[in-house]
């Protein structure tokens, strides 16, 4: 495992929100060697309107590490994966994937990438298989190719069965995995998977993990985010706590959760705990 | 609770008007169009009501049950329904569905259409100021008239929603009631001078007994003396009121859990034109995009004004030469057909800006797509019409000004598609529902792309019209080669520019897309 940043890194949470931070140093800025990380991440920012949903982030995420991002609801995770993937354009700051400047040469940046993002639609109007098949052209894949990982992705993913059914007709499970085929076809060197697990059945979440685990194996890096705590202590080596648009901790799952589970940990930095005993109505029995 | 659902649509409208200027400017200019309207029916009821109150009853009916009937049908066909109050949304909570149906009633005269009703409505109850007897009639007539419009207007969608879900259908459908629309006008100019007054008063007659005119036929009636046929025609207008009411409860009970949902279905399928085409980006745009227009109903609902312009062209001169222009007609929809394509797509766009894919390989799979359709079809509604109307000297021009047309809608569709998109018909949705924002970027963006394919075929669109009209074949064989050559170029610089516009915008237009949903 790389050496590296040993959380927590200094909270930035408790600073007035600064404004979009210069460009970063030359000397800051990965560049494209075998050490350089899979993905780094520098001074990003993003506001609509009123709102800055990401505030200035730095990130690291090491080649060969299986990453996980976490953090409560609203916090910018969605809003990171989607500029780290080029999906949305950053107010300020930048992307480097394995070296290499995203929004600078964004088409030779994105063959590298496999992207789920969370809260965006297929084309539905596809069979599973063409979907699969659509992603893999796209990519360059040529027609060979793109069949036979069509047929292995469709049988990883429990799916061989329903490949000729259209998408829109899947249940939300079936969704998630026809699109992580998508995302894996053309075999990215960074894997970018936003809330991958939701809605998949435990069997199917489990198939997946495997899937990830030996894809991280054999050299790939995959980032998920998640809410659930429990699920990135168990898969992640690497882990970032964000919330309100800042990295508040961020390392290797040991470091970063010390001796307390990574929820415990988690609840301490987010903060936010409310009493159950606020709502004492709530009792179907008191009447 | 009435109160509540009043008040819950205005306040979407006014949280709808703080999210763009937009939203503010198209209120704003449709307050004035409708305040003008309502000034101009103000005014003319009253005039007939000093000048010539002989009169008031015929006009007071005719105009009444023109309203009504747009009020029933204008939605099925066009603008839909207003769901900014989708009764859908109250299906959790334990709200009466009286109560419900009366609040979403009232909510319905919120808006312009509803505001220049009810007060026109006010204006006419006012015209009858010369008969007390008739004037007192009128209040009741005029509030049985609202409730009756409105409570039809949600009736009518709500019936007929379930049964257009159906693609077919919903085609079909689109086609009939378009038809007497766009025949008004011919039909009108075959009856003119057949329709002689006492026609006009045995139709007057007529529909102040039907569920269209009756509320208006009260006061028309009091006002001759009549009481038992004024008694008769409130009857007629409160039964009507009651069995829509009644209607509208009942499917409105039914759709409420048992929502709407396009039958696709269908097993089996194997990869269809992803294995025809070839296994590059290009050929997998293409393939996407044949796909959809056969499985999307939308894309075909672009092309049902086709058959009927021919219909229309047919009644407006038998026979005559004016359905050459058929050709370009059906080559600017074609051509203009998918410039929001991007807008179709949805936030599954984002499929697109993932992927290593070119701006100008999009944009050119867009229109390969559609050209397999479109070329066909353009032939045919080129060379049909010569033949019926014995031109086939006129083809050469013909066939200029149509292809040059459709390149160059295509060159600006593609430029057009990567610069704006705005909410459209998610696929499957009720189609009579209405996008409560958006509606003024389509209609900018759809007039300034009209403008700008009109100016660029100009030329061919010129040679064509001399061409034909004084039987030129040299010229039209110069149309042919000017309209073709110009339609290359305009598709060419559409798709480069496109595409490099669509690279830079993709991410932004994804942003929308995404808010959208």
């Amino acid at each position: 495992m790389p050496p590296e940043d040993v959380a927590p890194t200094p909270s930035t949470a408790s600073v007035p929100d600064p404004g979009p931070a210069p460009a970063p140093a030359p000397d800051d800025v990965p560049h494209a060697t075998a050490a350089a990380p899979a993905l780094a991440l520098r001074g990003l920012w993003r506001r609509f309107g009123e709102k800055v949903a990401v505030a200035g982030i730095d990130l690291d995420v090491p080649a060969g590490s299986f990453y996980g991002l976490v953090g409560p609801n609203g916090a910018g995770k969605t809003t990171t994966l989607s500029m780290a993937t080029g999906l949305l354009q950053p107010d300020a700051g930048g992307v480097w994937v394995h070296g290499h400047d995203l929004w600078a040469s964004p088409l030779d940046v994105k063959a590298m990438l496999g992207v789920l993002p969370d809260g965006v639609k297929l084309f539905d109007r596809l069979t599973g298989e063409q979907l699969i098949t659509y992603a893999g052209l796209l990519h360059g894949l040529d027609r060979d190719t793109t069949a036979e990982r069509t047929r292995d992705l469709l049988a990883a993913m429990d799916l061989t069965k329903d490949a000729g059914t259209l998408v829109v007709d899947y249940s939300a499970g079936m969704t998630k995995k026809v699109a992580l085929a998508c995302a894996l076809v053309h075999v990215p060197r960074l894997l970018v998977l936003d809330e991958p697990f939701e809605a998949v059945d435990p069997v199917s979440a489990a198939n997946i993990r495997d899937i990830l685990a030996s894809y991280v194996r054999s050299g790939g890096t995959v980032i998920v985010s998640s809410h659930v705590m429990d699920l990135v202590q168990r898969m992640c080596d690497h882990v970032a706590i964000i919330a309100g648009g800042h990295v508040l901790a961020a390392g290797t799952v040991d470091d970063v959760r010390g001796d307390a589970s990574l929820e415990d940990r988690f609840v301490d930095l987010v903060g936010g705990r409310v009493s159950g005993e606020g709502l004492a109505w709530l009792r179907t029995s008191s009447d | 609770m009435v109160a509540h659902l009043v008040r819950l649509k205005l306040t979407l409208l006014r949280n709808g008007l703080k999210r763009s200027v937009w939203q503010v400017i198209g209120l704003v200019v449709g307050l004035l169009y409708g305040l003008f309207v309502t000034v101009i029916a103000v005014a003319a009821v009253i005039t007939v009501s000093v000048a010539s109150p002989d009169l008031l009853p015929t006009v007071v009916v005719l105009a009444g049950s023109a309203v009504m009937l747009g009020w029933w049908v204008v939605p099925l066909v066009a603008f839909g329904v207003d769901s900014t109050v989708d009764p859908a949304r109250f299906a959790t909570f334990p709200i009466p569905r009286r109560q419900l149906v009366t609040g979403l009633a009232l909510g319905g005269l919120i808006g312009v259409p509803g505001a220049m009703t009810t007060l026109v409505s006010i204006g006419t109850v006012a015209a009858w100021w010369r008969d007390p007897a008739a004037l007192v009639a009128a209040v009741p007539a005029a509030l049985l008239f609202l409730a009756t419009a409105v409570v039809g207007s949600r009736a009518t969608t709500t019936l007929v929603a379930p049964l257009v879900a159906r693609r077919r259908v919903r085609e079909v459908l689109a086609i009939v009631a378009l038809l007497p629309i766009f025949l008004i006008g011919p039909i009108l100019s075959s009856l003119d001078g057949a329709f002689d007054g006492a026609q006009l008063d045995g139709l007057v007659a007529g529909l102040a007994w039907s569920p269209l005119g009756a509320a208006w036929g009260v006061p028309a009636a009091v006002v001759e003396g009549e009481w038992l046929v004024a008694l008769g025609r409130l009857a007629v207008a409160a039964v009507t009121l009651l069995v829509l009411a009644v209607a509208w409860d009942r499917s409105l009970a039914h759709s409420l859990v048992n929502p709407i949902q396009e039958r696709v279905g269908g097993k089996g399928r194997d990869l269809g034109w992803f294995t025809r085409l070839p296994a590059t980006p290009l050929g997998a745009v293409t393939a996407r995009c044949l796909t959809y227009w056969v499985r999307d109903p939308r894309y075909a609902a672009s092309l049902v004004f086709i058959p009927i312009v021919p219909i229309f062209l047919w009644f407006s001169s038998p026979g005559g030469e004016l359905l050459l222009i058929l050709g370009p007609v059906a080559a600017y929809f074609m051509g203009w057909g998918i410039s929001a394509d991007v807008a179709y797509d949805g936030s599954a766009f984002w499929t697109h800006v993932a992927a290593p894919l070119r701006g100008s390989v999009d944009r050119l799979g867009r229109v390969l797509s559609a050209a397999v359709l479109g070329v066909p079809l353009v032939l045919v509604c080129v060379v049909a019409p010569a033949l019926v109307v014995g031109r086939a000297d006129a083809l050469p021009a013909l066939l200029g000004v149509s292809f040059g047309v459709l390149l160059t809608a295509w060159g600006a569709s593609s430029i057009a598609s990567a610069l704006v998109v705005y909410p459209v018909q998610k696929a499957g949705e009720n189609p009579f529902q209405t996008k409560s924002n958006g509606g003024t970027t389509a209609v900018v963006s759809q007039f300034a792309g009209s403008l700008a394919v009109a100016a660029a075929a100009l030329p061919e669109g010129i040679l064509a019209f001399v061409a034909v009209r004084q039987q030129l074949a040299w010229l039209g064989a110069v149309t042919l080669v000017v309209g073709l050559v110009l339609g290359t170029v305009a598709l060419v610089v559409g798709v480069r520019v496109g595409g490099r516009i669509l690279e830079r915008r993709q991410t932004d237009l994804l942003k929308q897309l995404v808010a959208f949903a």
